[in-house]
């Protein structure tokens, strides 16, 4: 996918302007965080389920290689394939063997954000594969030649006219604005391509060590045709996605579910554990797991290990209040939100992505409804840091934190600077109290008046009153 | 290092944490932490030698800055029993010191020390003097109108500051607490993210501003002065009837100084 983050401002900016997008982003406010406070307000013990989930991952990412060694032996034993792919063209070149290897021409696919994360749809469509989405808001993406600009809801950036536009063009059937009509349209154009597909591609929320099984959730139950009919089966997964058990893994669907959409369950949950067996009804012929790294292994025993702990859930972006205004595809690549702020520098680089951990006000809400409690300002503060060891950060900003640096260590000279700016402020305010247009901070006065100071500093102040032993 | 005779008084030795905000833009609300605190019985010092708490750095990714400063506040405030500022932010800032220096740094101890005795001025009455220490002074204060508080992030979300400066708002006769939708909500502030990203975010301020005055509260109330100064300078903006001003000072009955942005005042002349 071509990388825009460099131009988060300019989207941002688009973004705001644009009434379609703003209504659908008031949508999203009123809906999945409402929900998630429900659920977690109806389970009592729901914050020490995040500390297990918490220390469970932590414990996981201490022995990934153990973990992740027993997924693959059982995969195998099972009689699946399992391939590591260090790199995304690594990912997608294997991807496109093993569709190759069984002539494939078309392939459907469940939603996966790792194969968004690959570019996998362009590779396949160059190397004449065809993908079809099979996920709703996936497939109808795929029509607008559009990208998710949300993790668990890829198309909440449209409306429902967006929608029937798409469907009319491409299905060229009477235009409808009926969403039960629609959705039975896209049920009816979907079923032909679950049939005729040679290969399903599906991601995976979790992958269990115990058994070598690979789980998708799902609220349209497309996932489970897209794995069951083709007689190949690809699962395409990242490394950190390995939990122990069973057992462990219900622990991170109860977490995700009621974090997510406030769910107390999502209403899919599709196992895969290799392929037909003997005796079996249904199920592919061929099972493939494709492990992505992509610089993920790179932040185990990083700064940025925390991140990895990562289930997906959407919960950081539904709560913030940076993606609530400018939406997910303001940030240029895959991963938007606070999750994407601290993942895109690691993906793309800083040099490139360096736009999003600055565009933060390290509210915290991201953090304090994280299932997992992943610290995300301290994270998006240590890409800071790295920006700032690199002499990446504007000019401008460099030399203004120099200078402010300069006084703040030396409290002789900040005092009477205070006290001038102070002053200076005041008499530019005049009689009014505040003032419409301060040189050099038009960043604050081109939006809101500047409220004016008390025409000297407290330590000043305070030093007078000392002096003179009477109340101001 | 000290600027004055600590008062007679037989409380606890507390070093005041001005705040830059604080120092630059409204002195007042020092002023009125100072007195809250004098109420409480205890002896009030402001220490020379500090500044600014260093959140400009920390959050700019300077480290080495973040660190230089962190000393600096740490020797300025040794020795006091209770650090305590009118700022969730900035106590909040001091409270992230241990995190910039290695645990074999001298320093780092030190910084631990400093966290568990600094603290946000309303959880500081409420929490370590007690719910009902200044009872008797703030029911003699009177103030007949609704008002509408915003939980600004560091404080609520970092320093556990949400029933405190409620609870003591309660004792004030007169006073009418309307919540707004959304008081949990960042107003945009975010230090230096307002003048970086300003579109986005005057767009958060601005659905907070809204926020506000659906309350119909006469006057909106909070613990940190960068959102107030956000807020007010806002609300002014849009030619909204709401004053702003810091929580303090309903409960130091300062009401006859100008809210925030409000009309003239010169403190200067006062003095
Ligand atoms: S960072 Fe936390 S809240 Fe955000 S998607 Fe990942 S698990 Fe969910």
């Amino acid at each position: 996918m071509q990388i825009n983050t460099p131009f988060f401002k300019q989207r941002a900016h688009d973004a705001l302007a644009d009434e379609n997008l703003q209504k659908a982003l008031g949508n999203l406010k009123a809906g999945f965080p409402e929900k998630r406070a429900i659920a977690v307000d109806r389970m009592p013990e729901f914050e020490e389920l995040r500390n297990q989930g918490r220390d469970l991952k932590n414990h996981i990412l201490e022995h990934l290689d153990l973990y992740i060694e027993q997924f693959e032996s059982k995969v195998i034993e099972n009689g699946g394939q399992v391939h590591w792919a260090r790199t995304a063209e690594d990912a997608n070149q294997i991807i496109l063997d093993l569709c190759k290897q069984v002539d494939a021409k078309t392939v459907t696919k469940g939603k996966s954000m790792v194969t968004e994360e690959i570019g996998l749809n362009d590779f396949l469509e160059a190397n004449g594969v065809q993908p079809v989405e099979t996920d709703l808001g996936e497939y109808i993406l795929q029509l607008r030649e559009d990208h998710p600009s949300h993790i668990i809801a890829p198309a909440i950036h449209l409306n429902l006219e967006d929608v029937s536009e798409a469907f009319h063009e491409h299905h060229k059937r009477p235009k409808s604005d009926d969403p039960a009509v629609l959705m039975q349209e896209a049920r009816e154009v979907l079923r032909d391509k679950f049939v005729a597909a040679d290969v399903g591609i599906t991601g995976a929320n979790f992958c269990v060590a115990e058994t070598g099984s690979t789980i998708i959730v799902t609220n349209e139950g497309n996932g489970d045709l897209t794995q069951t009919l083709p007689k190949t089966h690809i699962v395409v997964t990242s490394i950190e996605k390995v939990v122990p058990t069973l057992e462990d893994m219900t622990l991170f669907l109860r977490l995700l579910a009621r974090s997510a959409t406030g769910q107390e369950f999502t209403v899919y949950n599709t196992l895969s554990t290799g392929p037909r067996r003997e005796g079996d009804q249904d199920g592919p012929e061929n099972f493939h797991v494709v492990l992505v790294d992509n610089g993920r292994s790179e932040m185990v025993g990083s700064e940025f290990q925390d991140m990895l702990r990562c289930i997906r859930c959407s919960a950081c972006m539904n709560h913030c209040p940076v993606y609530g205004a400018v939406g997910g595809h303001s940030y240029g690549w895959v991963y938007p939100g606070p999750m994407g702020s601290v993942l895109t520098p690691q993906m793309i680089g800083i040099e490139k992505g360096g736009m999003l951990p600055n565009a933060s006000t390290f509210c915290g809400k991201c953090e304090s409804v994280c299932p997992v409690k992943i610290p995300l300002p301290k994270l998006m503060r240590h890409w800071r840091e790295d920006e700032f060891q690199k002499h990446l950060q504007p000019k401008a900003a460099r030399y203004g934190l120099a200078g402010w640096a300069f006084m703040a260590k030396r409290p002789a000279l900040y005092k009477p600077y205070a006290r001038m700016a102070s002053w200076f402020m005041k008499r530019l305010a005049g009689k009014k109290g505040r003032i419409k247009k301060l040189p050099l901070a038009g960043g604050w006065t081109d939006w809101r008046d500047m409220p004016a100071p008390q025409g000297t500093t407290f330590m000043k102040a305070w030093k007078e009153q000392q002096k003179n032993g009477e109340q101001p | 290092m000290v600027n004055h005779m600590p008062n007679s008084s037989s409380g606890p030795r507390v070093g005041l944490f001005v705040t830059c905000l604080a120092d630059m833009f409204r002195p007042s609300v020092a002023f009125a932490t100072v007195k809250l605190l004098e109420q409480a019985g205890c002896s009030v010092e402001v220490p020379e030698r500090q500044t600014c708490c260093g959140q400009p750095a920390f959050n700019s990714g300077d480290r080495k800055t973040t660190a230089d400063i962190a000393r600096q506040t740490i020797d300025a405030f040794d020795g006091y029993e209770y650090v305590v500022g009118p700022s969730g932010s900035c106590i909040g800032m001091l409270h992230y010191y241990p995190e910039v220096f290695d645990p074999s740094d001298s320093y780092y101890q030190r910084a631990l020390n400093l966290k568990s005795r600094s603290f946000e001025i309303t959880s500081f009455l409420f929490d370590v003097i007690g719910a009902n220490a200044l009872q008797e002074q703030l029911k003699l204060l009177q103030f007949n109108h609704k008002v509408t508080y915003h939980d600004s992030c560091s404080g609520l979300r970092q320093m556990g500051i949400k029933q405190q400066p409620r609870q003591l708002l309660q004792q004030v006769q007169g006073v009418e607490l309307e919540e707004m939708e959304e008081a949990e909500t960042c107003c945009g502030f975010g230090g230096t993210f307002c003048v970086k990203y300003p579109e986005i975010s005057n767009r958060m301020v601005s659905n907070k501003t809204d926020y506000i005055s659906n309350t119909g509260a006469h006057t909106l109330l909070g613990g940190d002065l960068g959102c107030l100064l956000n807020m007010a300078g806002k609300l002014k903006r849009e030619g909204k009837q709401v004053e702003a001003r810091h929580v303090v000072e309903i409960l130091a009955g300062m009401t006859d100084i100008p809210a925030i942005g409000e009309a003239d005042y010169d403190l200067a002349q006062q003095l």
